[in-house]
């Protein structure tokens, strides 16, 4: 899996902001081509389009190809979604099927309010 | 393994392949270690050293056997776990920097995990397989794998995937350890040994009457023969140690080389001393010299320049000392030297296993020739009658296996002076008995061998003296009064002395009467010869006076014929029929 980054910035910024609006990097880690990584993967990208204004970043991580980085993220079950940014971290594991936890989990400011 | 060779021949019998652990004490009790390439799991309540044994094996296979390994800890982090281990002399940083060794940290935190949806626990394979390629592991442990049914929701993905990662553990072809916590009736609290069905060890930290024993025991092992047991074990500072009771046997070595007691006529009552490597009893009551006559084997063995280890659970060291010296024997010079080392604890201080695992700890490390154990009655203090009988089967074994000659003291109460409340008599080669002796409103001491296997040994009673000079064994009294000790043998042999002196009076004075008595007969001979010669020379006097007178007859006769001219004829036939 090669996804690269996408980025997609927000349009335009309707909601007053208080502070400077901090970038969503998000990083979704899998292994390999799964059915469930790209099950992820896809709710991941819909949730972003739908749901958040603010920019964010995704960045895929295939552990398969990166051993390596499973020890150093502190990863244990996959497929999982990490908040590197803004702090703290914070960490969604599952295949994201529910968007609804996913957004709690992201702790992000939705579109909707 | 007792197959039927008939049908099988061609099924040899096969040992499962083990791994060897390293830590002692275990690859004896499993036979050679842990399956190799399998699972193990570890299981105990909090506390009972679950991790070290982990990491000890790790640590063991890379330096013992040149096993590289991997150590997936759930619950401490890997500063932690370093300097948790650090104590034992395990440097976790040094091997990881050798490329040895691997440390990783698997955090799960609840309250930081959003779960939505199906995951599994790839993450965790990758992880552990870099890993286990990085270095070419050989041996796996995960401590404490239930952790992740703390961190994470899905008991159902978990326990699949739990099922998954023991197979594909198989499949990597490590050997691996997975510790788990003891749960309530159960082994493991999550029924991890519903996964782990190869090889079961149970780690027990059990506290009774205030001391607390560790315990291990293989709960299964299959396809191998294992010790079944409960086996106590030690960890201290260099690890684990686990004291297999099947290690011992009564296949040791014997010596016939005699070695003294220390007191010289002890030894000439043991026919020459004790054998070396044997086991002494020394049992007597309270005050009857037994510290002492340990003392004095522990010096005679410092003298011959062989080192000694004396456990005293009564006096401390500086005690001891002193109050050995008031019988002028000073200990202090071998302590300095080195050579004779005391332990002084309290029996109850540890438990009756951590006692034995200290003192096996103690014979390995000091390697002394001789043993003292003063005494052996206080471990029932430590424990029950059958638990300190065992304890101390195990412990004159293990001397005897050594080749350590053991000197055991045994407080003996008044009544069963000839039993020990151990029952240790039956191990014991040799037992010297001391016991009070009252007699006429005093107590002395007596010594006797009671047994001596192997050695024509005296069979009397001795009288043992303490003094300011030493120990000394004086024959006791024996006569038509019984056996008498102290000053009543004293007093009874003053008795005779005179008895003797009347005797050899009587026999001078009878003596001297005979004498007086031969003296005045021959006084009296010697008068009546006097009379008898007196008597002769009268006589003689007598006869010679006759016959002068006859002569004179004779003559006058004579001259008369002659006067009156008659017949001389007639009268000479007269004198000659005379």
């Amino acid at each position: 899996m090669k996804t690269p980054k996408k980025t997609a910035a927000a349009k335009k910024e309707t909601a007053p902001k208080k502070k400077k609006a901090e970038k969503l990097l998000l990083t979704l880690y899998v292994a390999g081509e799964t059915p469930k990584s790209l099950r992820a993967l896809e709710n991941l990208e819909r949730l972003c389009e739908e749901h958040l204004k603010d920019g964010y970043e995704i960045e895929v991580i295939d552990l398969s190809k990166n051993p390596a980085l499973a020890k150093k993220h502190e990863i244990v079950a996959l497929p999982t979604l990490v908040r590197q940014l803004p702090h703290p971290i914070r960490k969604i594991i599952g295949d994201l099927s529910n968007v609804e936890r996913t957004l709690v989990g992201l702790q992000v400011n939705t579109l909707s309010n | 393994m007792a197959r039927p060779q008939r049908k099988f021949s061609t099924l040899k019998k096969q040992e499962l392949a083990k791994t060897p652990t390293g830590i002692e004490g275990l690859d004896e009790i499993t036979k050679g270690g842990v399956p190799k390439g399998r699972p193990t799991l570890v299981c105990g309540s909090a506390g009972c050293g679950k991790t070290l044994l982990a990491m000890e094996f790790l640590v063991r296979g890379i330096t013992m056997y040149n096993e590289p390994g991997v150590f997936f800890a759930f619950e401490e982090s890997s500063k932690e776990l370093g300097e948790n281990v650090k104590s034992l002399g395990f440097d976790l940083k040094k091997l990881e920097a050798q490329k040895k060794l691997v440390v990783d940290h698997v955090h799960l935190e609840r309250s930081e995990i959003e779960e939505t949806g199906e995951y599994d626990l790839e993450g965790l394979f990758i992880r552990l397989g870099y890993a286990i390629d990085t270095i070419k592991a050989k041996r796996v442990v995960l401590d404490t794998l239930e952790t992740l049914f703390g961190g994470l929701k899905n008991e159902a993905i978990l326990r699949s995937e739990l099922r998954r990662l023991f197979s594909w553990l198989k499949e990597k072809g490590v050997t691996a350890i997975i510790t788990a916590e003891r749960g309530e009736g159960t082994l493991t609290r999550q029924g991890l040994e519903e996964y782990v069905s190869d090889c079961v060890i149970l780690l027990d930290h059990r506290v009774n009457e205030q001391t607390s024993t560790r315990r291990m025991r293989i709960v299964k092992y299959r396809g191998t023969s294992h010790g079944t047991n409960e086996y106590p074990f030690l960890i201290d500072e260099e690890g684990f140690s686990v004291i297999p009771i099947t290690s011992m046997g009564l296949a040791h070595k014997v010596s016939t080389e005699r070695i003294s007691t220390g007191v010289p006529r002890l030894d000439a009552m043991l026919d020459g001393g004790i054998y070396r490597g044997s086991s002494v009893l020394l049992s007597g009551t309270a005050g009857s010299g037994k510290s002492s006559l340990s003392a004095h084997l522990a010096a005679a063995a410092c003298q011959r320049n062989e080192r000694c280890l004396y456990l005293a659970f009564e006096e401390s060291p500086a005690q001891i000392i002193r109050n050995m010296r008031s019988i002028n024997l000073d200990l202090e010079p071998w302590v300095k030297k080195g050579t004779l080392q005391f332990i002084s604890t309290r029996p109850y201080f540890y438990g009756l296993e951590m006692h034995l695992a200290m003192i096996h700890k103690y014979v390995k490390d000091h390697k002394p020739s001789l043993v003292v154990i003063d005494p052996i009655s206080n471990f029932l203090d430590a424990g029950t009658l059958a638990e300190a009988n065992a304890m101390l089967v195990r412990l004159v074994d293990f001397l005897k296996a050594e080749g350590i000659t053991a000197v055991f003291v045994t407080l003996t109460s008044g009544a069963a002076k000839e039993q020990t409340d151990e029952g240790l008599s039956s191990l014991i080669d040799t037992w010297i008995l001391l016991r009070d002796i009252e007699l006429g409103g005093e107590r002395n001491r007596g010594i006797y061998v009671l047994k001596a296997r192997g050695t024509a040994h005296s069979n009397q009673i001795r009288e043992f003296l303490l003094s300011s000079k030493g120990i000394d064994i004086q024959d006791v009294y024996i006569g038509p009064e019984g056996v008498l000790t102290g000053s009543m043998r004293i007093a009874q042999e003053a008795k005779t002395r005179q008895n003797q002196e009347v005797k050899s009076q009587e026999s001078e004075r009878k003596r001297r009467e005979l004498d007086s008595k031969r003296k005045i007969l021959e006084a009296r001979i010697l008068a009546l010869e006097a009379e008898f010669e007196t008597d002769a020379h009268e006589t003689q006097a007598l006869l010679d006076n006759d016959r002068v007178n006859e002569e004179l007859r004779v003559s006058n006769e004579k001259e008369m014929r002659t006067s009156r001219k008659g017949d001389i004829v007639n009268n000479k036939k007269r004198s000659a029929k005379k």
